[in-house]
């Protein structure tokens, strides 16, 4: 317990406490307007898009393009959430939701115990046989959800209508989170079979795929307050500077804790080298499975976050080239490290949306895509390991050797927790 | 630990459940078994119509082939995902506007030599038009080639991924700033007459003011040109790939860069001939498109672009007949899916179908499998 507060740990924990309390003060004192106050929240969101896209191609070495379907995932599940709350006033896509994800997710937890234990399945195979459970626990979960609907209804209506919403907000970014993450398990399973390029390109798949859905969301599912191809109005802007603080604050300490676990450096090994980590032991397929649920979970995340920042969503928000942005982002901070991506997030929010904006003089504002490129092109060219390298700060660097090993040691007592014992049942 | 522990215990109840994979088989049959289905009732219930989406779908294939070429080239011999390649595809299209709308080039044989019939003279000045824009396209890519790609040529591959987006991001919205090429839609004006012709006891030309005849196949003259010219230059390529010096440096650069070099092949000459031969490639699709869908705009290459490229993936990544027959199958996906599945789905069926061959042939229809790198 006492190393756990050591001097890189409290000084971040402090450098947070004071951005928070500095920018908080700054939107609420009203020197940063509206503007600036939109531009500081987008860049916390692409901060955790982009933390969770770094885990998997940074950390995990899978070049995923998929990162902005699960954003559109989390958004739109989180927005349907809220909706429902405000506008018809029930708790019907709270409660379907979060039982349907609570029955799928408890399926897929079930069946991997059992099907990790079955030698010899291939993946398809093990798809079909999780869909097959996943859509019948999400039709109980539905069934069930049914009855619930109006005793929640007059329990949250019960409370303030302060307290009601934010409990409906919060729930609605954790279900968000959950649905891309169970999106990307299911979707990972067979293809994350697939080779780097090639796992790229159905990842580039994917995120066609879901933009393809949403523009038809209220034609073809019936969902018609997502209103399709129109665009889903009417969303609470719930998301403050608190709440965004909050989940990136957590999102960087939850990746730094796995990071620094045995399974983050099993994770990282399978970047290293595939081959050299399976013959320690590593279950390759296992820790892909994990990174990819884990990213996809804080791009839903993202998405919940970002669909109440505006109170609108479109399909076209969530078009396959904005999923390079986040890309984009991680190559620039430098690829496996954390504070660079972080910095970058906000750097890539202030300068495209903003600086560009502001500095480029009136009747030039459609140049902003023309610098925009430009500047990649020159930042490739001048610093192609990206801004930071890998640099992190004291508190996301890595204790070297692990702690743990040490500790272990010197006791004399049990052997040291080996790398390559698998760990992180399921996903 | 884990293999051990779950050897020593008793089999596993429901082993059998897995064996021979026939979960994964039933799920992929029900798919399949749908899709024929739904291709089976369609082709009784109007086998002219089915024919007839056969056609378009064939129309739009040669389109994305002569794409597909230029990405399966390139990432044969750099591994790069030029995602560039679809904007030179607008570039070349837009090359052509200009020199037919603005300076009338498609009509320079009968302006030069007053005696020469018409028809000859739209042909001659098409395929002029249409040498314009490869060549134009062609410079622009060696000139992207030896910018912004040659620099990163030793750095990691996301480097040159990343620079190729900003490329294309340059391509797009510098085309979108009101000198260039507008940021609105342009009508395509088209070298030369649409004329329809129509099979019933033979082919038949459709007459100005004739009403088209219902229930029979009917096809146009942009197919004739399209299929014609596409195979053409994919005649010239093969040719120039198998028969050519340069051709066989582009086959050896693919195979082994390092060793190549040592053979005495200039790799950076025979890299930018191989960005140049695919941008030329494009900028005549370009043409042949705006001919096809008479509306132009700055962002039109990334669609096309990209459904050429999941073609070539579709058919095996560096290869040339996998990307011709890669495009001519994607073509067909988009078009039946659209008639006879759902007309608003029908990118993402294309893209599910892309997913499934992934996972049963990984290196894609006519891929050779990955070579042991040294």
């Amino acid at each position: 317990m006492r190393s756990r507060f050591n001097r890189g740990t409290v000084t971040f924990l402090l450098g947070c406490l004071v951005v928070f309390a500095v920018f908080q003060y700054l939107f609420s004192a009203g020197i940063l307007n509206a503007f600036w106050y939109t531009l500081i929240r987008i860049g916390a969101v692409m901060a955790i898009v982009s933390i969770g896209l770094n885990l998997i191609y940074g950390f995990n070495g899978q070049f995923s393009l998929g990162q902005w379907g699960f954003y559109a995932i989390g958004a739109y599940t989180a927005a349907d959430v809220t909706y429902r709350w405000t506008q018809l006033h029930n708790t019907s896509g709270l409660m379907v939701i979060l039982l349907g994800v609570a029955f799928s997710g408890a399926a897929i937890l079930l069946l991997g115990k059992y099907l990790n234990r079955v030698r010899g399945l291939d993946a398809m195979s093990a798809f079909a046989i999780y869909l097959l459970f996943v859509v019948l626990a999400i039709l109980v979960g539905v069934w069930i959800a049914g009855p619930l609907i109006p005793p929640t209804t007059a329990a949250l209506s019960a409370l303030p209508e302060a307290v009601s919403s934010q409990i409906v907000f919060f729930l609605a970014v954790i279900l968000g989170g959950l649905v891309a993450a169970e999106v990307s398990f299911m979707f990972g399973l067979p293809v994350l079979t697939l080779g780097s390029d090639y796992f790229g390109i159905a990842t580039l798949g994917f995120t066609i795929i879901i933009k393809v859905l949403l523009d038809n969301t209220d034609t073809m599912f019936g969902l018609t307050e997502m209103k399709g191809a129109r665009g889903m109005v009417g969303i609470p802007k719930d998301t403050t500077w608190f709440w965004v603080c909050f989940f990136l604050f957590v999102v960087v300490v939850v990746t730094r804790n796995i990071l620094h676990s045995s399974t983050g450096r099993a994770i990282v090994s399978v970047r290293e080298d595939e081959t050299a980590a399976k013959a320690m032991g590593i279950d390759v397929a296992q820790m892909k499975t994990l990174t990819f649920v884990i990213g996809s979970l804080f791009a839903g995340l993202a998405g919940g976050l970002y669909a109440h920042v505006n109170g609108f969503l479109h399909p076209s928000n969530f078009n396959f080239i904005r999923s390079f942005d986040p890309m984009i982002i991680i190559v620039f901070g430098g690829l496996g490290s954390i504070t660079g991506t972080v910095f970058a997030s906000f750097a890539w929010a202030l300068v495209l949306e903003g600086f560009l904006r502001i500095l480029l003089p009136a009747g030039f504002e459609t140049w902003r895509f023309v610098v925009y490129p430009l500047l990649l092109l020159v930042m490739m060219l001048l610093r192609p390991k990206g801004l930071l390298g890998t640099y992190e700060i004291a508190f996301l660097r890595s204790v070297m050797p692990p702690r743990r090993k040490r500790e272990a040691q010197a006791d004399g007592g049990s052997p040291p927790a080996a790398v390559g014992e698998p760990m992180g049942k399921g996903g | 630990m884990q293999t051990t522990t779950t050897m020593t215990r008793r089999p596993l109840t429901g082993q059998w459940l897995v064996r021979g994979h026939w979960p994964g088989r039933v799920f992929l049959g029900l798919v399949l078994a749908l899709i024929v289905w739904k291709l089976g009732t369609a082709i009784l219930a109007g086998p002219i119509v089915f024919v007839q989406q056969l056609i378009n779908g064939v129309q739009l294939g040669f389109v994305y082939a002569l794409i597909a070429l230029g990405y399966t080239m390139v990432y044969g011999i750099v591994r790069l995902i030029n995602f560039a390649h679809g904007d030179v595809f607008m570039v070349g299209a837009f090359v052509s506007y200009f020199a037919i709308a603005d300076f009338r080039l498609h009509e320079w044989p009968s302006r030069v030599f007053a005696g020469i019939s018409s028809g000859a003279s739209v042909a001659i000045g098409t395929v002029t038009v249409m040498m314009l824009s490869m060549v134009v396209c062609a410079v622009l890519a060696v000139v992207i080639e030896r910018t912004a790609y040659k620099p990163l040529r030793d750095a990691p591959r996301i480097s040159a991924l990343i620079t190729a987006i900003g490329v294309s991001f340059f391509l797009e919205y510098f085309g979108a700033l009101d000198f260039v090429f507008t940021p609105s839609f342009i009508t395509y004006e088209r070298p030369f007459p649409v004329q329809t012709y129509y099979i019933q006891d033979g082919i038949h030309a459709l007459q100005p003011g004739q009403t088209r005849p219902v229930g029979v196949i009917t096809f146009s003259n942009i197919l004739v040109i399209i299929v014609v010219v596409s195979l053409l230059l994919l005649l010239l390529l093969t040719l120039f790939v198998r028969r050519t010096k340069t051709g066989k440096a582009m086959r050896a650069v693919a195979f082994d860069k390092p060793t190549a070099r040592l053979m005495g092949i200039d790799v950076s000459r025979t890299i930018s001939v191989t960005f140049a031969l695919g941008a030329a490639l494009a900028g005549a699709g370009g043409m042949l498109y705006a001919i096809a869908f008479p509306s132009i705009v700055f962002w039109m290459g990334i669609i096309p672009g990209l459904k050429a490229f999941i073609a070539a993936v579709l058919g095996g990544i560096g290869s040339l007949p996998g990307a011709f027959f890669g495009a001519l199958i994607m073509g067909q996906a988009e078009t039946l899916a659209g008639a006879y599945i759902s007309s608003p789905m029908r990118d993402a069926i294309a893209f599910t179908l892309l997913i499934i061959v992934l996972l049963y042939r990984p290196r894609g229809l006519f891929g050779e499998p990955e070579r042991e790198k040294a």
